[in-house]
């Protein structure tokens, strides 16, 4: 049990009569890197500064390595590393006076410092010339950058960022999230990180939970998610064709006899055949002694934007029809 | 015995080793340095030596004259002379510093918590192990720490400039007078700076409380004098239906009035300390006056005299300060 690093139990904050989270449980295990996944507005920023300790709670206790972080926040932000979403930093100063003031602050005895400092910038990839600069002068990327590079300088057992790639372009986002990846990995760090970019998320995260208007809704990896989700209609074939087929189309109720095929739906040139078991093979080769010319073959998966959005579609379904 | 000057040793000794400096003393640090490098803090200083050059210069020009008045040479007092001597153009500088040090003031806090929640430094430094109000207060100490070296530089140069000119040994009296002098003033900006980071932190834009701190000067120096005339005129009666007991009492309640306004208890405290021949605040009757020597009073007695002056100043501070931390701490940080 002790390998739960951060325990939320209950944690709850209103702002007035509007719930930005409710009742909130939820456990992270050392070493992991979980997802907080969730449209803007849903009280992804605020659980985080509640685990920070920025926040008091209405209700419930949240504990970082052990610390309850409402009751003892200095202790917390010791072992926590928490980037926010809008990074800014001193524009009068440069990246390694933004840096060692940081590093100061956490204690880091003056003879260590620089040298921590530059091996922090070094393994963030900010290059040496970038090192004088003053950060006013910094991409918003670049200062990503350092911001990952001062919450790396305390060497925390934690890190949490709130929407990390917020405005960095896709290959900055590729390389940032797998630098993140790989930290975790060779450090045994506890990642959580928040987005609603969810693709990006999916790549390297071992854990996601989605969070919609204060509530947790589902949490687990992502094989179990799209299992819980997706359990009616858990394949889905798109064949394509040459020509259009007429309807109603004659080989339906030949198709249906293979086995395990529940709905067969006919659109133009397109066949879309639901089945409970995996049987592409076998519609392929039905297709194929038939003498229909197949152009090409699809088979659904369904990634995390599909179970987000399902999962979102429902809550504004909810809200339309309560 | 041993195993407790063992501990103590190693504790000495991991200190001075590693001197993990306290993160109160760093942003200290940082805030002086921030300043000290700001444009800022460049004009306010190139103002300030202005107008202490002007004033001295003035002083001085004029010095041999007002030294040939004085008939007592004990009573001389070159120093306090040089400060306070004007010939009418230019005012001397503790008047100059009446509305400098309010500029200064506001111009170091105006902007201290809002412009760090503006660009996003506030969550990060919060972020770090440090206590949310060693910020507050890490704002406040380092201001005070520049204006306080800032006056105190400008009195030891003019002291050290007097005596190259005139040759004339400075006395201790002068000395301690001056250094009062000094202290009040680090507090009259302080209070200044209590109000500006009072207002940065009720106000999100700084440009909103930097206005804002504009008015509250501009109406304790313009306005309030111009409101209490008003009120008297309106409320008063007339001088012939009054005694002269009750026209003393008046008196006293309108100058408690305008004692409520900063600049008012500056210029109080200030004009007692360095003018050693002030001796009261208020009006006297013939009956304090009778038998009062005409003669400087002691440091003692002029400090005696200042003293709810400059306590009333320090409450105001205090006052500000505690109201800027029970608003900040609480307070949501995200931006």
């Amino acid at each position: 049990m002790d390998q739960q690093i951060i325990k939320l139990t209950g944690l709850t904050k209103h702002y007035g009569t509007f719930k930005a989270v409710n009742e909130l449980n939820l456990n992270i295990n050392k070493g992991e890197i979980f997802g907080l996944l969730g449209p803007n507005g849903a009280g992804k920023t605020t659980t985080i500064l509640m685990i920070m300790g920025l926040t008091e709670p209405t209700e419930g206790t949240a504990h970082v390595c052990g610390y309850n972080s409402t009751n003892d926040p200095i202790s917390v932000k010791k072992h926590v590393g928490y980037m926010p979403d809008s990074v800014g930093f001193y524009d009068n100063m440069t990246a390694l006076e933004n840096l060692m003031y940081i590093g100061e602050l956490n204690g880091i005895p003056t003879d260590e410092l620089e040298e921590r400092a530059l091996e922090v910038m070094d393994i963030v990839g900010l290059s040496e010339d970038a090192i004088h600069k003053k950060t006013a002068a910094y991409s918003r990327g670049m200062k990503q950058r350092l911001g990952l590079a001062e919450v790396l300088i305390k060497k925390p057992q934690v890190i949490i960022l709130d929407e990390p790639t917020l405005g960095i372009d896709p290959s900055g986002v590729k390389e940032f999230l797998s630098l993140i990846r790989r930290l975790s990995r060779e450090r045994g760090l506890t990642v959580l990180l928040s987005s609603h970019h969810l693709y990006q998320v999916q790549q390297v995260c071992d854990r996601v939970g989605i969070f919609v208007k204060g509530q947790l809704l589902v949490e687990g990896n992502l094989d179990n998610l799209s299992k819980k989700l997706f359990s009616e209609k858990t394949h889905e074939v798109c064949i394509s064709l040459k020509d259009e087929v007429e309807i109603p189309w004659r080989e339906e109720s030949a198709l249906l006899q293979l086995g395990y095929i529940q709905n067969v739906l006919v659109d133009g040139k397109k066949i879309e055949i639901t089945s409970v078991e995996d049987v592409t093979p076998e519609i392929v080769r039905f297709f194929v002694e038939k003498g229909y010319p197949v152009t090409g073959v699809q088979k659904k998966e369904y990634g995390l934007e599909d179970i987000y959005q399902k999962y979102f579609e429902n809550n504004i379904r909810e809200e339309i029809y309560p | 015995m041993k195993a407790i000057i063992n501990s103590f040793e190693r504790h000495y000794f991991t200190k001075s080793l590693n001197n993990p400096v306290n993160p109160f003393w760093v942003m200290v640090r940082k805030e002086v340095s921030g300043h000290i490098r700001s444009w800022r803090f460049i004009i306010l200083l190139g103002l300030i030596l202005l107008t202490f050059w002007g004033a001295t210069a003035v002083s001085m020009a004029n010095l041999r004259d007002v030294v040939t008045k004085v008939k007592d040479v004990d009573q001389l007092f070159l120093y306090l002379k040089l400060l306070t001597t004007t010939e009418g153009a230019l005012p001397p500088f503790h008047v100059f510093l009446n509305f400098l040090g309010p500029l200064l003031g506001i111009s170091l806090g105006f902007d201290a918590m809002n412009s760090e929640q503006q660009n996003g430094t506030l969550t990060r430094i919060l972020a770090q192990p440090v206590y949310r109000d060693n910020l507050l207060l890490s704002k406040f100490v380092g201001s005070m720490i520049l204006v306080s070296t800032l006056l105190f530089s400008l009195s030891l140069l003019m002291i050290g400039g007097g005596m190259i000119i005139t040759g004339v040994m400075i006395e201790a009296e002068e000395v301690l007078r001056i250094i009062s002098f000094n202290v009040l003033c680090t507090v009259y900006v302080g209070f200044w700076l209590g109000v500006s980071i009072l207002l940065s932190v009720l106000f999100k834009q700084a440009s909103t409380s930097a206005i804002t701190a504009i008015g509250i000067w501009l109406f304790f120096t313009v306005f309030y004098q111009i409101i209490i005339d008003i009120a008297v005129k309106a409320f008063a009666p007339g001088a012939n239906e009054m005694s002269q007991i009750e026209m003393f009492r008046f008196n006293k309640v309108i100058i408690n009035l305008l004692r409520l306004a900063p600049s008012q208890l500056y210029n109080d405290a200030t004009t007692t300390l360095l003018m050693p021949s002030v001796r009261s605040l208020g009006p006297i009757t013939m009956e304090q006056m009778a038998g009062a020597i005409p003669s400087p009073l002691p440091l003692r007695e002029s400090l005696m005299i200042v003293w709810p002056q400059l306590s009333g100043l320090i409450a105001a501070t205090v006052l500000c300060f505690a109201f800027s931390y029970y608003c900040f701490m609480r307070r949501e940080i995200r931006t």
